[in-house]
C-alpha cells in the first residue's frame, strides 16, 4: 500500500500540469463537439458504460480531458436539468459556482437542484486515478513520476511498461529507479519466457506492497514452469522475513501509541487522585468538555490552525470548570473519598447531559488537519503521523507537568500540601487554594488531553465515560501520587495490550491485562512505585 | 468493568429522569408508546427514532386522527438500560395502557421487551435491521432481516467487484455474531476458502485500531481483491474509518461495506477519507422519489433544522406507523386481538419508489441498495436489487435455522417457528 497524504495536493498540482502541457499547440486537439456527445452519454450511462466512455475520453487528447476526468472522479461533474449542458462545479456551496465543462468557460452560480450529479463508484475512481497518475511519468516533479509508477503498478500493461523501460533509461532519482525496476519485473512476471519470469521474480523479492507482494505469491503458488515458483518462492520469503520485522516494529510502535493515549487520559486524574487524593468520576468528561472546545474552535478557525489555539483554550475551559467543581462541591468532602465519588459521579451525568442538551446527542465532527493525516517514513517502518505526533504531545505535555510540579512555586506549595497539610498550612501555605489550583492543573490537563483524544475517537457525549475506567487502571498501576509511575504504567499497558493483540483478539486482550492488573494489585497494593514516607500512611 | 460502571450509572440516570408521562390525559385517545433511549449511549441514535414517531403522530392528528380519536404519543426513557427497558415496556402496556409501542435499537433490547410483551399482548414494531432468528407474534420487524441487507451486499461485492478475499470485522455482541456466522456458511457455500475468510471481533466502542486496520491491510496484500464486511456498532465506526483513511487504505483498495452506518452515524464524521466506501441499506435519504422528498421537507419542517438527515430506521417507522393506522382503519378497533391479524398483507409504498408489504412471518418486502458513501456525508445508489426482498426470518444458511418457517397468518401453522421437516413449532413462544 503506498502513502496518500501528498495524493490530493499531487493530483492537484497533476490536474493543472496537464492542462498546461496539453494546451500546447504541438498537440491534437479533438474537436469540441466530439467531446460533448460523449459527455452527454455519461448522463444516461450505468456504470460499465461509464467505463468504456471514460476510456473514450482518455483517448481523445482534448485538452480539458483531464479536468472532466479529475472533476468525474471528484463527484463534480453535472448536467444541467433542463438542457444538456455538462458543467463541473468549483465548490461545495449551496449555491455552486459552475463552468462549462468543454470550454472553461465560467457560468456563474447555480443551485444544487439545478444540477444533477453524474455519479462514479470506486472502479470508475480507481480507474481515473490511474489514467490520470500515469500521465505524470514525463513530470520534472519526482513525486508525480513516484505516482505515476505507482499507478502503473496497481494495473501494469504493456504500453505503459514499454514507457516505463524508458524512463529507467534517464531516471536521476535511485530510489525511484529502483521502484521502475521492480516495476518492470513485475510486467516480466506476464511474459511467456520461463526464465524472464523466474528472473522478474528474484527481482521482487523483499518488496512488502500488495501489488508486487500478490503477484508474486501467485507466481509461488500457480506458476506452470517449476523454476519459477522456486524462484518465487525464494523471493517471498525474503519479502516475509522483511515483513515480519516491520510486523513487530509496528506493533511496538502502536503499543506506544496506545500507551500515549493512556498516559494522557491519566496524567490529569494522577495529579486530583495521585497528589490530592480526590476520586473525581468526572474526570472523563472534563477531558469530553475539552474535546467540544476543539470542535467549537473549528468553527471558527481553519481546520489546519485549529489545533494549536484549541490547546490552550481546552486547558482553559476545563481548569475553570474543575476549580468550580472543587470550590463548589469537593471541598466540602474532603477525607471523605465515598461521597466524594458519589458526588462527582453525580456532576459527570450533569456534564453529560449538559453537553447532550446543548450539542444535542449525536457527536460532533471533528476535522482532522492536513498535517496531521496519512504516513510518514520513520526508516523502513510506516507509521501514521496523528499518531507520531500524539505521542510526541503526550511526552510535551508530561514535561510540561512535570516541569511545573518540581520547579515552580505552585509545585512547591501542591508537594508540600500533598505530604503533610497540617505542617504545610505551619508554614503559611493557603491550602485552600494550593487546593484549587491543583484540582484546576489537573482538570486541565485532561481537557488538554481531550484535544489529543477528539483527534481519534468521537466527539460526543460519552467520550469521557469510555476513558474514565482506563485511567484510573493506569493511576492505581503505576502507584497513586507518583507520576513516573503513571507512565511506566501507560506505556506497558499499552504494548502489552497490543502485543496480546494479534493472537488473543481484542477483547481477549483487554481482559487477560485486566486479569493481571487484579492479580498485580493483590501482590503490590500500592502499584508499581509505590509513594513512600509520611505521606503514605495518611 | 466497562460495562459495570455504564450499568451503575444507568440506574441513576433512571432514576433521575425518570420521563413518564407529562401529557394531561385527553377525553378519549389512542395512545401511541415511544420506548427508545433519550439518554446513555444509545441516545446517539434513538432520538432521532423517538422525534420521528411524534412527527407521524402529529401528522396522523392533522389528517384527523384515527377512528375519530387524536392519537397520543407516550414517550419513556429507557436510557440505553436494557433491564430498564423491560420494566418500561410493562409500564407502558399496564399503566399507560398504550394500544401500540414503536421502539428498541439494539437487539439485546427487544430480547429483554419480547417476554412483556408476549406476556401482556402488545404490539411493538422494531425499527432496525437485526440478524433474525425470531419471529414473535406482538412484533413487527420493520428492518430489514440478513437476506435483505448482509446477503445482497455481498452478492454485490462477489459479483461486481469481484472480491475474493473477506474480512468479517464486528462488534462483540449478538448481531454481528449471527449475521458473521450467516455470512460465512454462505460464502462457504459459494466456494470461499477458510483461509480466505477472517473473522474478527471488537469490544463496544472499541477506540485503539491500528493493530487491527494493519492485519487488515496485512490479509489484504496477498494478491486478490480484498472487501471488509463490517457489522461494526456505533461509536467505534468513526476511529475505525479515521484508522483507515490513516493507513491509507482507501476504498479502491479495500472497500469496506457497512451494515450499522448510515446517514445520522456520518453527519458526525469528517467523510472525506471515507469517500467509496459503501453501505447497505433499504433506504437512503439521496433517493429520488417524491415521497422520499416529501418526507425529508416534513422532518425538516418538524426538526426545525434543515441540516437534520433522515436514515433507515426512521423510514421503517415511516412505514410501521402507516401500516398499522391502515390495520386499525381495516379492523375498526386497535384491540391487538384484532390489530395483529389485520397487519399480515397490508400494504404501503416505502420512500424508494416501491410498494412494501407485511409478510405472514411479521416482515417486511423491501428493495436492497448498496451506496457509496460522498464526500457530503450522503450515499450514492450504485447497485439496487431488481424487485423488492421477502424478510425471512429464519436464515437458510444457519443448520439450526433452515428448516424453520414463520408464519402467523395460516391457521395450521401460526407460530414463529415451525419446523417443516417435523412439522411441528419450537414450543417456546419465538
Amino acid at each position: 500500500m503506498v502513502s496518500r497524504t501528498p495524493f490530493c495536493a499531487g493530483l492537484a498540482g497533476l490536474a493543472l500540469m496537464l492542462v498546461a502541457l496539453l494546451t500546447s499547440p504541438t498537440l491534437y486537439a479533438a474537436d469540441d463537439a466530439t467531446l460533448q456527445t460523449t459527455l452527454v452519454q455519461l448522463r444516461e450511462a450505468d456504470f460499465a458504460e461509464k467505463a468504456a466512455l471514460v476510456e473514450s475520453l482518455a483517448a481523445q487528447d482534448h485538452p480539458r480531458m483531464a479536468t472532466i476526468l479529475k472533476a468525474l472522479a471528484d463527484s463534480r461533474l453535472y448536467y444541467q436539468t433542463d438542457g444538456d449542458r455538462v458543467v463541473i462545479g468549483l465548490n461545495d456551496a449551496a449555491e455552486i459556482t459552475i463552468e462549462d465543462a468543454v470550454s472553461g468557460a465560467a457560468l456563474g452560480q447555480a443551485g444544487k437542484r439545478d444540477l444533477d450529479r453524474i455519479t462514479a463508484n470506486n472502479r470508475l475512481r480507481g480507474m481515473i486515478e490511474n489514467l490520470l497518475a500515469s500521465l505524470g511519468l514525463a513530470s520534472a516533479d519526482p513525486q508525480q513520476r513516484r505516482l505515476a509508477v505507482e499507478a502503473f503498478l496497481r494495473s501494469p500493461n504493456p504500453v505503459g511498461a514499454e514507457r516505463l523501460k524508458a524512463q529507467l533509461a534517464v531516471e536521476p532519482d535511485q530510489k525511484l529507479k529502483e521502484l521502475l525496476t521492480v516495476a518492470l519485473a513485475l510486467a516480466d512476471l506476464a511474459s511467456e519466457d520461463a526464465t524472464v519470469r523466474a528472473k522478474a521474480a528474484t527481482a521482487m523479492g523483499g518488496w512488502t506492497p500488495s501489488e508486487i507482494r500478490g503477484p508474486l505469491m501467485q507466481a509461488a503458488a500457480a506458476d506452470s514452469d517449476a523454476a519459477v515458483r522456486e524462484a518465487a518462492k525464494i523471493a517471498l520469503a525474503k519479502t516475509e522475513f522483511r515483513l515480519q520485522m516491520l510486523g513487530w516494529a509496528e506493533t511496538l510502535f502502536f503499543g506506544l501509541s496506545l500507551g500515549s493515549v493512556l498516559i494522557l487520559a491519566a496524567i490529569g486524574l494522577a495529579v486530583t487522585f495521585g497528589v490530592m487524593g480526590v476520586i473525581n468520576m468526572a474526570h472523563g468528561e472534563l477531558m469530553m468538555l475539552g474535546a467540544y472546545t476543539t470542535w467549537l474552535v473549528q468553527q471558527w478557525l481553519p481546520v489546519n490552525w485549529s489545533l494549536p489555539v484549541a490547546v490552550p483554550l481546552a486547558f482553559l475551559v476545563a481548569a475553570l470548570v474543575g476549580i468550580a467543581i472543587e470550590r463548589g462541591i469537593i471541598r466540602f468532602l474532603y477525607g471523605r473519598p465515598l461521597e466524594t465519588l458519589l458526588a462527582t459521579f453525580g456532576v459527570s451525568l450533569i456534564l453529560q447531559q449538559a453537553v447532550r442538551s446543548i450539542f444535542s446527542p449525536l457527536n460532533r465532527s471533528v476535522a482532522t488537519p492536513d498535517w496531521m493525516s496519512g504516513t510518514i517514513l520513520l526508516g523502513p517502518l510506516e507509521v501514521t503521523l496523528n499518531r507520531l505526533i500524539i505521542v510526541g504531545f503526550c511526552i510535551a505535555v508530561f514535561a510540561a507537568l512535570w516541569l511545573a510540579l518540581q520547579r515552580t512555586r505552585l509545585g512547591l506549595e501542591v508537594r508540600a500540601v500533598a505530604q503533610n497539610r497540617a505542617m504545610a498550612r505551619a508554614m503559611g501555605v493557603r491550602s485552600a487554594r494550593v487546593d484549587a489550583l491543583t484540582f484546576g492543573l489537573g482538570s486541565g490537563i485532561a481537557g488538554v488531553a481531550g484535544v489529543a483524544l477528539s483527534q481519534l475517537t468521537n466527539v460526543g457525549p460519552n467520550l469521557g465515560q469510555s476513558y474514565i475506567v482506563d485511567s484510573f487502571m493506569v493511576v492505581v498501576f503505576g502507584g497513586v501520587g507518583n507520576l513516573w509511575g503513571t507512565l511506566v504504567a501507560g506505556l506497558s499497558l499499552g504494548v502489552a495490550n497490543k502485543l496480546l493483540e494479534p493472537w488473543a483478539g481484542a477483547v481477549l486482550a483487554k481482559i487477560v491485562v485486566l486479569v493481571f492488573l487484579i492479580l498485580f494489585i493483590q501482590k503490590r497494593p500500592r502499584g508499581l512505585f509505590p509513594q513512600r514516607g509520611r505521606a503514605a500512611e495518611v | 468493568m466497562r460495562n459495570a460502571m455504564p450499568n451503575f450509572r444507568h440506574w441513576l440516570v433512571a432514576g433521575a429522569l425518570t420521563l413518564g408521562t407529562t401529557l394531561a390525559y385527553a377525553a378519549d385517545t389512542i395512545k401511541v408508546g415511544v420506548l427508545h433511549s433519550l439518554s446513555g449511549t444509545m441516545a446517539i441514535s434513538e432520538t432521532t427514532l423517538k422525534d420521528t414517531v411524534l412527527m407521524l403522530v402529529d401528522e396522523q392528528n392533522k389528517k384527523g386522527g384515527l377512528l375519530g380519536k387524536k392519537l397520543e404519543a407516550v414517550v419513556v426513557d429507557p436510557a440505553s438500560n436494557w433491564p430498564l427497558f423491560a420494566e418500561k415496556a410493562r409500564e407502558l402496556l399496564q399503566k399507560e395502557k398504550v394500544d401500540v409501542v414503536f421502539g428498541c435499537w439494539t437487539s439485546v433490547s427487544r430480547k429483554s421487551v419480547l417476554p412483556v410483551f408476549e406476556e401482556l399482548n402488545g404490539i411493538l414494531f422494531y425499527p432496525v435491521q437485526y440478524e433474525g432468528e425470531e419471529s414473535s407474534k406482538n412484533v413487527f420487524y420493520t428492518g430489514a432481516a440478513p437476506n435483505q441487507q448482509a446477503i445482497p451486499a455481498v452478492d454485490y461485492l462477489m459479483k461486481d467487484l469481484s472480491v475474493k478475499r473477506w474480512v468479517l470485522a464486528g462488534t462483540d455482541y449478538v448481531y454481528p455474531r449471527t449475521t458473521n456466522k450467516i455470512l460465512e456458511a454462505y460464502l462457504k457455500a459459494k466456494g470461499v476458502k477458510d483461509e480466505d475468510i477472517m473473522i474478527n471481533y471488537t469490544p463496544f466502542g472499541h477506540s485503539d485500531w491500528q493493530s487491527i486496520v494493519s492485519d487488515i491491510k496485512k490479509f489484504g496484500s496477498a494478491g486478490k481483491k480484498t472487501a471488509v464486511v463490517s457489522t461494526i456498532n456505533g461509536d467505534a465506526n468513526v476511529p475505525f474509518y479515521k484508522e483507515l483513511g490513516n493507513q491509507g487504505i482507501s476504498a479502491t483498495d479495500i472497500p469496506v461495506v457497512a451494515f450499522s452506518v448510515g446517514e445520522e452515524e456520518l453527519s458526525g464524521i469528517d467523510t472525506k477519507p471515507l469517500v467509496g466506501h459503501l453501505a447497505a441499506w433499504n433506504y437512503f435519504m439521496s433517493v429520488k422519489d417524491k415521497a422520499n422528498d416529501a418526507f425529508i421537507k416534513k422532518w425538516h419542517a418538524f426538526i426545525k433544522d434543515p441540516k437534520r438527515v433522515t436514515n433507515d430506521p426512521m423510514e421503517a417507522h415511516y412505514i410501521g406507523f402507516n401500516m398499522w393506522v391502515k390495520a386499525v382503519e381495516k379492523a375498526k378497533s386497535v384491540d391487538p386481538d384484532k390489530v395483529i391479524p389485520a397487519m399480515v398483507g397490508i400494504q404501503f409504498p416505502n420512500l424508494t419508489g416501491g410498494v412494501s408489504k407485511m409478510l405472514p412471518n411479521h416482515h417486511l418486502t423491501k428493495p436492497v441498495l448498496i451506496g457509496e458513501i460522498q464526500g457530503d456525508g450522503q450515499f450514492d445508489v450504485v447497485w439496487k436489487t431488481k424487485g423488492l426482498v421477502e424478510g425471512d426470518a429464519w436464515s437458510d444458511f444457519l443448520p439450526g435455522s433452515k428448516d424453520l418457517i414463520a408464519d402467523w397468518a395460516d391457521p395450521k401453522i401460526n407460530c414463529g417457528n415451525y419446523n417443516t421437516v417435523t412439522k411441528k413449532c419450537a414450543g417456546q413462544n419465538y
